[in-house]
This record gives C-alpha cells, structure tokens and sequence, in this order.
C-alpha cells in the first residue's frame, strides 16, 4: 500500500491510464485542430472530438449532436444559465435553483440578479432533499429555468431528477442540472430523467481536467443558448474557441469506461463505503453521518464526529487526502453553506470529514483510513474540552460561551 | 495549508494536557471560545497562594492544529511565572513563536484570553 492515500474523489478523481493512452496521440503526432477541414491533421483531431461526442452521448442516453464541449463543469452551468436567461428574456425572468448547488451555481444566479433576473433558492431539508412541492410552488408565468443539481458534491446525496423535470416539463419551464457529482457514478439518463441540459466533467470520471460538456437538447423541447464566449461559431455556435482535442478524447475514453464499467463500480464503490461507515460506526460514539444515507452516491461518506475540529482531524490524518466541511479549512473562514443548510449545527459542520471512494482505492486503504481516522479522533476526544464536558453530563448547549 | 515545525511538534507532543481540581481554591480555570467558531480552549492554572507562582498547568482544547500548540505553548509558559508575569504573556508572543500565519492569529489571541480567564477566576476564590 503507498501513502499518502487519495480518497477525496469528489473534489477530483486521478487519470485512469487507459484514458492517459487514449489522450497521448493528440498530445503528440495527431496535434491537429479540429476545425482544419482540409488536411489529415485537422480530420484526425476532428475524428478523435466526434468519437469522445458519441461516446458521452452513449453514458447519458443522448444524441451526439446535443454535446457541447466545454472547459469544465464550471462553463457549462455559466453557460446553461446565463445562455438561457439571454436567449429567453422576452418569455421570462425567473429561475428557480436551491441553496445546496455548487458555487458555479450560485454566483452565476446572483450575477443575472444584477442583471434583472429573479432568482428563487428553495431550501432542502435535514436529509438534504429539495421539495417536489416546493417547486412546483416557485413556478410562475415569468419562470424560464429550473436548475437543481443531480447529486451534491459534499453530501452525495441524489435528488429525485426525474421527478423534478416531469413537473418541468408539465409546466414548459426548461430543467438544466449540475450532474458533474452523478454521470459515470450513478445511472443517469437525461430522456428518461427528462433534463434538457446537464453539466458534465470529465475529471470527476477519471479523465483529464480542463474539459468538460453541457448537454443540450435539440429537441422536444428544442434547447436554444446564447453563447458567452463569441468567436468562431464552434459547437453549433454554442461555445467558440478551439476544441481541447487531447483533453476531449480522454473525456470519451472516460465516458466510454464508466458506461462499461458502471454496474461493477457502483458496487464496488458501495461495499467500500459501507465497509469504512461500518468500521467509524462500531469503533466511535458520537458520530453522525450528513445527509441521507439511502439516496446518496455509492462512494460519498459526510461525518461528523464529535468534538473534534475538523482540520485538527485532518492534521492527525495527514497521510490520507479528504476535506472537512470546518471553516478553519475554508478560505472564507465559514463552516460549509450545505451543511448549514441542512440544518447541522455549525459546532457538528466544524467536525465534519467528507470521505469519497473511488474507483482505484483499494478494501486495504479503507482498512487503513478507517484505523487512523479512530485512533487519530480517539485522542483529539482526550485533549477535548467538549468531550470531557459531555462525559460529565454538561449539556453543551446550556453553556454560556464566552465568544458568543 | 502548511504549519509550521513548531506547531506540528506541539501538535503531535501537546505539553500538560488533562484537568486540574476545579474546585480546588488555589486552582483558576479559564474556558473560552465557542463550539460554532470551531475553538474553545480551557486552560487551569495552580497557583502557590503564598508565591504567587504557578505550579502547575493543564489545558484541553477543541479547535485546529495552531489553537492547540497555542493553548499547549501558553501552559509551557506560564508554569513556573508569577500570576503578574504571566499576565504580561501577549498573544503576539505566541505568533512569533509558533510563526502562525495571519488567518491563525485568532488562536493566539483566545490563548492569551485563556491565560487571562484562569487568572481571573483564581483571584475571585481569593477576593
């Protein structure tokens, strides 16, 4: 076993050498670029872009012609959001999202509020579910987009997408969805999850970073974007700029393994992670898993455990790779807005470890991170304050704190 | 984000960890932070009532690496000081020791209120 060990497969996951094979033509012999029409160098690259299309298309059950390749997920939900708030500004202004999406998300709604957009963010609740009622109660007239995310990239948890764009539909409102955390994890189809557009990444799904696509429906409903980068009319004039063609056909080899690999993975990822919760479960009281456990990606663990900050865990953890929801490792100094936003108390959040298995960890790693992860609280329990009021029967919350 | 050696070494060796008798009159305990901001420190202190010198010094701390060579730097220090002494103990002190970068000066700043609390707490047993 080599440390340190990599299980925070969330925030990205490592190239599989198999897509490292397929991408090393294109950053080599074949360098072409794909809008030369009239020499072997740019129909090589061009083949290379039209071969990764199909196979994207082919993981997500969509038509090659409705990929749109980015620079990443974080393009692709500007450019689904502010693409639809321009092309369709005469039918509406309102967008409906929620509080949980990723900061791509976010920022990109509070911009088009200054723009003149309305922006509704629904809650979720404890488990960290968006209400079906809810949305169907934010719709009005004015409302042009809905964008939820599939699964959220701290919690793992999977909202009901099939559910939420049939009431899209129902109500002609057009359904985009963030499904950088679910495509090649989760089955994930968008015609029978009714999505008219979804982000993707490729390096989130073992590919190479700097790529990424947004999926876009051509039909029933006919999805049209105005473009954020002008320039050449590349991708159906949805996002000019010379295409990735190394990065894009790692981004195929990739989506072209998941699809294959799917049913074995999710599995795998599942026994891994339940192998690891049980281990935390059985060794520690006062742990406290985030977010629900049964709608949730196969690989995502979010626990807290009591009592202990989060970074001083990660600081005893030093040779295994995961984050922690507390402030002290966030640039804004805040404990993480999804956590908060499901309701766990900032003193939890700041004891919160995210743990994200993936596709190359191994049952010896699991062993391995859940013993560090036991002994490593069981001593930072020793040194805690906290932990000894509690285990004299101090109620934590009756305290008057001197720093409120 | 990287630490420094120092923190590192308090943070894996943290000196004086445990309780003192609370109630004990000669011992002054100081417990600040809070749970929500992630750092809540509790420093005791055991002072000889003819001396004035501490004797003694634990500590226990919930918070990030820095709050815990903070609070395990302040005990180191204060031991062996007289109670004014020990008051003189800045917050700057503990940066410049531990070399805290500025988004940790807040841990030092809640040592030297730790150091400040347990010496208030003691004098009130002897007002």
């Amino acid at each position: 076993m080599k440390l340190p060990i990599y299980m925070d497969n969330h925030a990205t996951t490592p190239l599989d050498p198999r897509v490292l094979e397929a991408m090393m033509p294109y950053l080599t012999d074949k360098f072409g670029n794909a809008a030369s029409r009239n020499h072997q160098f740019g129909w090589d690259a061009e083949a290379a872009v039209e071969d990764a299309r199909k196979q994207i298309a082919l993981l997500i059950g969509a038509d090659p012609r409705e990929i749109v390749f980015t620079s990443g997920a974080t393009e692709s939900d500007n450019l689904a959001l502010k693409g639809v708030a321009g092309m369709y500004r005469e039918k509406g202004d309102h967008i409906i999202t929620c509080v949980t999406e990723h900061k791509a998300i976010l920022d990109s709604c509070k911009h088009l509020e200054k723009e003149g957009c309305r922006v509704t963010f629904l809650p979720v609740n404890d488990k960290g579910f968006v209400s079906l009622e809810d949305i169907r109660r934010a719709i009005t007239e004015k409302t042009i987009l809905i964008s939820i995310m599939t699964a959220n990239n701290e919690v793992g948890v999977v909202q009901d997408i099939k559910e939420i764009g049939k009431i899209a539909r129902e109500r002609g409102v057009l359904f985009h969805t963030d499904a950088v955390q679910a495509v090649g994890k989760i089955p994930f189809n968008v015609n029978e999850m009714n999505v008219d557009m979804a982000s993707l990444s490729a390096h989130k799904m073992y590919g190479p970073k700097g790529v990424g696509a947004l999926y876009v429906r051509r039909r029933n409903p006919r999805v049209l974007l105005t473009p954020i980068i002008d320039g050449g009319g590349h991708e159906r004039g949805m996002r000019s700029g010379t295409l990735n063609v190394p990065g894009i056909a790692g981004f195929g080899k990739a989506a072209q393994i998941a699809r294959e690999e799917l049913e074995k993975e999710i599995a795998e990822m599942f026994r891994m992670r339940e192998r690891l919760r049980a281990t935390l479960e059985r060794e520690l009281d006062e742990v406290y898993i985030n977010g629900d456990l049964e709608k949730r990606l196969p690989g995502n663990l979010n626990m807290s455990f009591a009592y202990v900050e989060g970074e001083s865990l990660l600081m005893g953890i030093h040779d295994i790779a995961v984050s922690s929801g507390s402030a002290c490792t966030s640039a804004s100094l805040e404990p993480s807005y999804v956590l908060k936003a499901l309701g766990v108390g900032e003193d939890l959040a700041h004891t919160s470890i995210r743990f994200g298995i993936g596709r190359f960890n191994t049952d010896e790693e699991v062993d391995y991170v859940a013993n560090r992860v036991i002994e490593t609280v069981r001593r930072l329990r020793e040194l805690s304050p906290l932990y000894e009021m509690a285990k004299e029967g101090i109620d934590l919350k009756s305290v008057h704190w001197a720093a409120e | 984000m990287a630490y420094s050696d120092k923190v590192i070494e308090h943070y894996n060796n943290p000196r004086n960890v445990g309780a003192l008798p609370k109630d004990d009159e000669n011992v002054g305990t100081g417990l600040v932070g809070a749970p929500e901001c992630g750092d809540v420190m509790k420093l005791q202190i055991k002072v000889n009532a003819e001396t004035e010198i501490i004797e003694d010094a634990k500590f226990k701390t919930f918070g990030c690496g820095s709050a815990i060579a903070s609070s395990s730097l302040a005990t180191e220090w204060v031991k062996g000081k007289t109670v004014a002494e020990a008051l003189s103990i800045k917050n700057t002190d503990i940066v410049k020791e531990l070399s805290l970068p500025p988004v940790k000066i807040h841990c030092s700043v809640l040592a030297e209120d730790a150091i400040k609390a347990a010496i208030s707490d003691w004098k009130k047993k002897h007002e």
